[in-house]
């Protein structure tokens, strides 16, 4: 039983599942759903390496998102640029920006870390709400593009467009798992247990904390652009405080810090409020007690909440395991003496 | 004109053999002054030893000298030059290393992840720093048992080697070890004073922290004795352990 649920077969097991999922079902709307929770995946994993891993809890998140968005619909309804070059220009676009904010919000810590990035957040939110003659205001972007062919591959199809985006989701994936099983995925860990320590050890803790910001955003941007493209038309609210909240409800209930938490997180959410889509807004009723609950009796989510059961486990066989051992030693040597 | 060259090169040689030195060094927390006036000699392979009671100045000296606070007047030199104005993480890399009060220890990462990052500043030189790995599990055997462990499942000895050890990987010429030997053990202080010994007979300066001044003093070259932010007495170790003041207030005698 063991070997079946070692780590790498799961992950197989998920990755053949979600390659397989299209021809599981005949629903549409099922694979509309599963896509869009994967857009929302590449975008929790980026806020999981900033908040999770190295402790900066950007609230501005949801604005780099609507950046990623907007540049990727601006760049191709108004500038009609080709589709994968305004892709790149729209992650590259979403990045720099990230790397000018970031440069002045980092220069907070802790609360008024985040209470600065909501105010950028919500910023962004009134720049592309208000600048009227760009983004179209509350009307909105209307025409973006679906992703144009790579040679022979399109994307027009739902599933066509589903695979692309697990394409994107498990390349982040894949990206956050290296960072994170790195060097410098631990030093991102150092600064968030003490930075004060990280610099005694030579860590040069401000050009850390800046790249992971800017990789950070970069994520964001990438989910912006395949929404974009993916729903063809937005608005404002991608923008809007409530995505934000959004995000990090799902990285809170996954796991906030592990590896495994963003996608769990989103996935299960996402399928709830699905399944709950009849109670309308009353779901909240539900979802608000469940999150209370969660946050006080696992604060690392389902997954860090799994962890720590399985560790405390393993401790506690291992002390049977001693016990055992000593017991027996204290037999032979009764025995010993007995013989003696 | 001989003894013009004679005292020039004497004082070239003493300049040259010395390390670390605070210049009328102060430090101010907002409007308080944490440390004032503060002259302080260390040569190369000394081990110097700073003694005062719990907020006499001696870890607000430790923090300045690693670049985590900045000084409001005076000078810090290291090998000659001023850090007083370079950031904590270059101060590492030009081989001054501090391995703070409370063995802060990064606690989710593995004994070996904890040993690796102290190698952060020779990050890339996979060799040198195997060298070091192997160096520092030669001084404590203990760790390379327990590699894989998370550090926070260590005992307060082995968290406090772990630090000593973490600290050994960034190859320092100065090592600075604030109160190493708080909440140990007599037995394992011993043991503990031992290795610092040894880490300072390979070529490691040591400037040293402590309340225990028993101990300290017997492995150390001189000594600083702080209060309110002050040095009240200095002198050699001989000259400290003899003083009367000193023995009273730190020894016990």
């Amino acid at each position: 039983m063991s070997t079946i649920f070692q780590r790498k077969n799961v992950i197989i097991a998920v990755i053949l599942f979600a390659i397989a999922f299209p021809y599981l079902t005949d629903n549409t709307y099922y694979i509309h759903i599963m896509s869009l929770a994967f857009i929302w995946t590449i975008a929790v994993y980026g806020l999981n390496l900033l908040a999770g891993y190295t402790g900066y809890l950007s609230l501005a998140h949801a604005g780099f998102f609507a950046i990623g968005a907007y540049s990727i619909g601006l760049l191709t309804v108004k500038a009609g640029l080709n589709y994968w070059l305004a892709f790149i220009l729209a992650i590259l676009i979403t990045s720099f920006l990230g790397l000018l904010i970031g440069l002045i919000s980092l220069r907070t810590k802790e609360h008024f870390f985040a209470i600065y990035t909501l105010c950028v957040g919500y910023v962004i939110y009134l720049v592309i709400d208000k600048w009227d003659s760009l983004t179209g205001g509350v009307r909105g972007l209307i025409g973006i593009p679906a992703p144009a062919n790579i040679g022979p591959i399109s994307f027009q199809t739902p599933v066509s467009l589903y695979y692309l985006i697990l394409f994107f989701m498990l390349l982040a994936v894949l990206v956050a798992y290296r960072i994170v099983n790195s060097l410098t995925g631990r030093t991102y860990i150092a600064i968030r247990n003490s930075e004060e320590l990280a610099l005694t050890m030579g860590i040069d803790t401000g050009k850390n904390k800046l790249v992971v910001f800017v990789i950070s955003t970069a994520f964001a941007g990438v989910a912006g652009a395949l929404y974009a493209s993916f729903i063809r038309f937005i608005g404002p609210e991608v923008a809007y405080t409530t995505v934000v909240f959004d995000l990090l409800t799902f990285l809170l209930v996954g796991g906030i810090g592990t590896l495994t938490g963003p996608i769990v997180g989103t996935l299960l959410i996402v399928w709830i409020s699905q399944q709950l889509q009849f109670l309308q807004d009353y779901r909240m009723l539900i979802f608000g007690p469940v999150l209370t609950l969660l946050v006080i009796f696992y604060p690392r989510g389902l997954v860090g909440g799994f962890y720590a059961w399985k560790m405390k486990r393993e401790h506690k066989r291992a002390m049977k395991a001693n016990s055992a051992k000593s017991s027996d030693s204290a037999i032979g040597a009764k025995d010993q003496v007995k013989e003696g | 004109m001989k003894l013009k060259i004679m005292m020039l090169l004497s004082r070239l040689i003493w300049e040259g053999a010395q390390l670390l030195k605070l210049e009328n060094l102060t430090v101010n927390y907002g409007s308080f002054t944490a440390i004032q006036n503060v002259n302080i000699e260390v040569a190369k392979g000394e081990i110097v030893v700073l003694l005062g009671a719990n907020g006499a100045g001696k870890s607000t000296i430790f923090k300045t000298i690693s670049g985590l606070i900045k000084p409001a007047e005076g000078d810090i030199l290291f090998n000659g030059s001023s850090i007083k104005k370079t950031s904590a993480d270059r101060i590492v890399k030009s081989g001054i290393v501090q391995c703070p009060e409370g063995r802060h220890l990064f606690g989710g990462m593995t004994v070996y992840e904890n040993l690796n990052m102290g190698a952060y500043v020779h990050r890339g030189k996979r060799e040198e720093i195997k060298k070091s790995l192997n160096h520092v599990y030669d001084l404590f055997p203990i760790l390379k048992d327990k590699a894989d462990d998370p550090a926070g499942s260590l005992s307060g000895g082995q968290q406090q080697m772990l630090a000593i050890g973490r600290a050994l990987m960034s190859k320092p010429k100065l090592m600075m070890l604030d109160e190493p030997s708080v909440g140990l053990a007599p037995l394992i202080v011993e043991q503990m004073f031992d290795v610092i010994q040894q880490i300072n007979r390979e070529g490691t300066t040591i400037l040293l922290a402590e309340q225990n001044a028993n101990a300290a003093l017997r492995i150390s070259n001189k000594g600083y004795v702080f209060e309110s932010g002050s040095i009240v007495v200095e002198g050699t170790s001989k000259e400290l352990f003899s003083n009367d003041e000193v023995r009273k207030a730190y020894i016990g005698a």
